[in-house]
């Protein structure tokens, strides 16, 4: 399998995702795991998955995401995306597919209006997807969050549709699976944490699976994800 | 200086009065020095330059002979002080590059950008020198909570330490924030930042090659921060928010940005030395540059990148806009160098080259607005030996003398939750402290663990200082902050390799101020020299007062050790019920200048706590032996609140209670004493194996003794009656998000 992160100036988490998806990968030490896209590339190589990592592109400062949904890597990554290459958006990555219209909804400022850096439990709604495939559906995963525009919302309509179409990759919980007001950080809407395009090819996520794929930071909850997307693409 | 110039520089047309040379922080006689030094009076551009140059902040002239004190010298040093920030050798090929400064000053006017800023400065202090940042600390200080401007304070230097490191993408993992009366006019903010460079590929800012390029890069230059050393410089009165304008704003994205060019740019062999701008801006950072080479320098101002149109000469040199840097390039790689910074989308200006003069000429419009001899100048930088007295020793404080409270329990429940030692987790979970994903140790223990990626090593981290030991005996206070930053890296097995040292304190014109400063750092000078910890880097920050009254002496030290596997480290959380507590040190129950006194009782008085270089160095030699051995399972430090506050620590953190009872030995001293008092030289640590532990003290000729054990939902204290977790947890998670009204 081959995969292509792309960076955007102010991006900050595209190295952490780049090892945690090359341990990933059986034979990446070779060949370095997945290749680097600077943003002003809309000629990249053809890959089997996009990643889209977190930080704060273009400083965040017109709106999160806004700006690099306009990037010339990015003109790209929607048109691959939209002919099925899988897509992995985390945290700012998120913020940008929601600016691109690849995944619905948006990324609002976090409740309490603070940023929060923790480790939060997220539910997997299911299993059914590339991404998710290695979990069981109703697991709670200790992953961080690090983020000030995680609140994500959507017309009521629009949050019933993507319930009924398992649209819904993960919550936020406690870590028994339970839903509650208080295990979501940011105030999301139904404790959204992560989202599905309707072909499940597309997957958005606020926390950051790739800060715990390895045992010395703490936990390999976030490991599965990428074992998975290994497996499923290779 | 020639005679042909001397008409355009009497064309800027200044008039230099008496009070403008006060305005710019001269005194007559450095007013003086400067005609001496040009052979003229200076025009306004000039006085500017000498002004910003000879700045307390600038110059470290009331310090700079106490500083020369200090050990900076050692096996593993590979620059002292005197650079942007120092640089250790960690093996395998590696360097750690790190330094703490202050920005005080501009965090109390403008707390959220002043903050940010303190961030973006001392990050560009360590990637000038060709390091990546990996680690940022923050030591904060503030004044009683109660005091109607400490709760904005607290809110916006957090905003702004997370804003701005959050968005550069440096993980902060730890520091310190307290709260006292001393700095209701004056908090205290200095940044830490560490880096990790290739050894044989360090930076600096010497400039050499007559005729080669500076060049200038990053954001434009503004009208911000004109003056910001002169104000630094300064006492605060009411007046000071009308200074407000001379707080600079910062960038974060650009300095993410500039980081990652420079890197870039650093990786081939374009650069022949570079400097940030920093205090007093374009003025400082060329002056250094030619003056470390010994050179001189000729800039055109026609060609700095300015922000607004009509920018004088003045506000160009001294205007003191961020995220900014100054090199000089290889001839013939200016081409490959400005494609780099291209790339990245900033400014790359040539903006003047090299002379063999030995001058600064700065010119604009092709004529010369300012002429200065850069040696004379930099040489005569005013240097001062105030006056200063040893301070009297403070009367001994017999425990006996301190009343017991009446429940022990409810004691330790008012200190765990009380503004200085409750669980600082609001403030650590504004910042992004895994960004990296190499925090192998997060915030809330003694140290922080960075591990040097792609490695099985890491770098510990911790800042410490005690100001009410340095109030009662600075010289003990100095030495204490050193043995405590060092114990904190001890603690989770790591072993203490240098310090950086952040001097904060008030007007040291009053002997009162300068003999605790003069203390300080004796007593610093030796606890590093006993340690082995040499001092790499620093930063001075004085005249910390308002309207006459000074800050409690504070000098932060920020210590930096090493850990060979990351697999042998320990935290401060319990880890399974059913094993040993062991305190190791001794225990006298020192109770001077504790927090009991001060917090449960409401007193500051008695001596600091003796401090025992030598029973600190074999301790800790002791307790990083054993846990690089894998012999014990929990490790923490004792600090303020001692035992008892220790105790409940651990247990919070690990979630697990414990049984404590006072040890036969320990009668002779009062049980309030055992518990809050504020020995040094201790640690507690958790094992399976009491016998062998107990034998490898003795051996060590460390006292040990087991105290407790492990277990159970609560902590029962000598004589008292358990006290759940959950009372515990809800004391010590409830304050800090209480006050700041979440």
């Amino acid at each position: 399998m081959k995969a292509a992160v792309v960076v955007f100036p102010g991006s900050n988490c595209d190295r952490d995702v780049q090892v945690a998806l090359r341990q990933s990968m059986p034979g990446a030490a070779g060949n370095g795991g997945p290749v680097m896209v600077w943003h002003k590339d809309a000629d990249f190589e053809k890959v089997d998955l996009i990643v889209l990592p977190g930080g704060f592109s273009y400083g965040d400062y017109l709106r999160c995401g806004a700006m690099a949904a306009h990037s010339p890597a990015m003109t790209e990554v929607v048109r691959r995306a939209k002919s099925g290459v899988p897509v992995l958006g985390i945290c700012n990555g998120f913020q940008m597919l929601t600016e691109t219209g690849l995944l619905p909804g948006a990324l609002l400022r976090n409740a309490k209006l603070k940023f929060v850096c923790r480790d939060v439990h997220i539910r997997v709604e299911t299993s059914q997807s590339l991404f998710t495939g290695r979990y069981r559906a109703g697991t709670a995963l200790r992953v961080p969050v690090a983020h000030h525009d995680g609140n994500y919302v959507a017309a009521a309509d629009e949050l019933d549709r993507l319930e009924e179409r398992g649209q819904i990759a993960f919550r936020y919980c406690e870590a028994d699976g339970a839903i509650t007001e208080a295990a979501n950080p940011n105030g999301a809407a139904r404790n959204i944490a992560g989202v599905f395009n309707e072909t499940k090819t597309v997957l958005g996520l606020m926390p950051h699976p790739e800060r715990l794929a390895d045992p010395a930071l703490g936990g390999i909850d976030g490991r599965p994800l990428f074992d998975g997307l290994v497996e499923a693409l290779s | 200086m020639s005679e042909t110039l001397r008409p355009n520089l009497q064309r800027s047309g200044d008039i230099i009065t008496p009070e403008i040379v006060a305005e710019h922080g001269l005194s007559e006689d450095e007013y003086d020095r400067a005609i001496d030094i040009l052979g003229r009076e200076p025009n306004l551009l000039e006085l500017g330059i000498f002004s910003a140059m000879w700045s307390e902040h600038c110059s470290y002239k009331s310090s700079k002979i106490w500083l020369k004190t200090l050990p900076t010298t050692g096996p593993h040093v590979i620059l002292g002080p005197g650079e942007n920030a120092g640089v250790i050798d960690i093996g395998e090929g590696l360097a750690a590059v790190f330094k703490m400064e202050s920005h005080n000053h501009p965090s109390f006017i403008e707390p959220y950008q002043g903050a940010a800023t303190g961030v973006g400065g001392i990050l560009r202090d360590v990637f000038t020198m060709g390091a990546r940042p990996i680690a940022n600390l923050n030591s904060l200080r503030f004044g009683a909570p109660d005091h109607p401007r400490t709760r904005h304070l607290v809110a916006g230097v957090v905003a702004g330490v997370g804003g701005y490191g959050n968005c550069v993408g440096v993980p902060t993992v730890g520091g310190e924030v307290n709260f006292d009366p001393g700095y209701n006019g004056n908090i205290l903010v200095n940044a830490m930042t560490v880096g990790i460079a290739p050894k044989d590929r360090i930076f600096t800012s010497g400039a050499s090659g007559i005729g080669n390029s500076v060049v200038y890069v990053g954001s434009k230059t503004g009208r911000d921060g004109i003056h910001g050393a002169t104000m630094a410089s300064a006492e605060f009165d009411d007046e000071s928010e009308a200074k407000r304008p001379t707080v600079q704003v910062g960038d974060p994205f650009t300095e993410k940005l500039l980081i990652e060019a420079c890197l870039e740019l650093m990786a081939t062999d374009a650069i022949v030395a570079i400097q940030d701008l920093g205090a007093a801006g374009l003025t400082c950072s060329s002056f250094e540059m030619a003056s470390k080479g010994g050179l001189g320098v000729e800039l055109d101002l026609d060609t700095v990148p300015c922000r607004e149109d009509g920018m004088t000469p003045y506000e160009m040199m001294l205007s003191e806009s961020q995220e900014r840097m100054l090199m000089v390039i290889e001839p013939g790689k200016e081409d490959a160098a400005r494609a780099v910074f291209e790339k990245w989308d900033l400014d790359f200006a040539v903006i003047g080259h090299l002379t063999g003069s030995g001058r600064m000429v700065l010119k604009l419009n092709g004529e010369v607005v300012g002429d200065l001899p850069i040696d004379p100048l930099a040489e005569a930088s005013p240097e001062y030996d105030r006056p200063w007295t040893p301070l009297p020793a403070t009367a001994e404080l017999a425990p006996e003398s301190v009343p017991a409270p009446e429940d022990s329990g409810q004691a330790l429940l008012g200190l765990i939750g009380s503004p200085d030692l409750c669980s600082r987790r609001w403030v650590w979970e504004q910042y992004d402290h895994m960004v990296m994903a190499d925090t192998v140790g997060r915030p809330g223990g003694d140290a922080a663990l960075v591990r040097i990626h792609d490695s099985d090593r890491a770098l510990a981290i911790a800042t410490d200082c005690t100001p009410r030991y340095c109030q009662a005996d600075p010289r003990a206070g100095g030495a204490q902050a050193v043995a405590e930053a060092c114990r904190n890296l001890n603690a989770v097995g790591a072993q203490p390799l240098a310090i950086t040292d952040n001097l904060n304190f008030g007007n040291p014109e009053r002997t009162e101020i300068m003999s605790q400063l003069v203390g300080c750092i004796q007593g610093i000078g030796e606890a590093c020299t006993a340690l082995g910890t040499p001092v790499v880097s620093g930063n001075v920050s004085l005249y910390n007062e308002t309207n006459g009254k000074g800050i409690p002496p504070t000098p932060v030290i920020g210590a930096v050790g090493l850990v060979d596997d990351i697999a042998r480290t320990t935290g401060i959380a319990f880890q399974a019920a059913g094993e040993a507590i062991i305190l190791i040190g001794e225990t006298r129950g020192h109770l001077g200048a504790s927090i009991y006194l001060r917090d449960a009782l409401g007193r500051r008085e008695g001596p600091a706590p003796p401090v025992d270089l030598a029973a600190e160095k074999r301790n800790g030699d002791l307790v990083r032996g054993l846990i690089r051995g894998g012999r014990v399972s929990a490790c923490h430090d004792l600090a303020d609140g001692g035992l008892a506050v220790a105790l409940a620590e651990m247990a919070l953190a690990g979630d697990l209670g414990a049984e404590v009872e006072a040890p036969g030995d320990a009668s002779e001293t009062p049980l309030h004493a055992w518990l809050f008092g504020e020995d040094q030289a201790r640690y507690l640590v958790t094992t399976g194996d009491v016998g062998s532990l107990l034998d490898a003290a003795r051996a060590a000729g460390v006292p040990a003794a087991q105290i407790g054990v492990t277990g159970g939902p609560s902590l029962t204290l000598p004589g008292g009656a358990p006290i759940s977790l959950n009372e515990l947890r809800a004391a010590h998670e409830g304050w800090l998000p209480r006050y700041m009204g979440d």
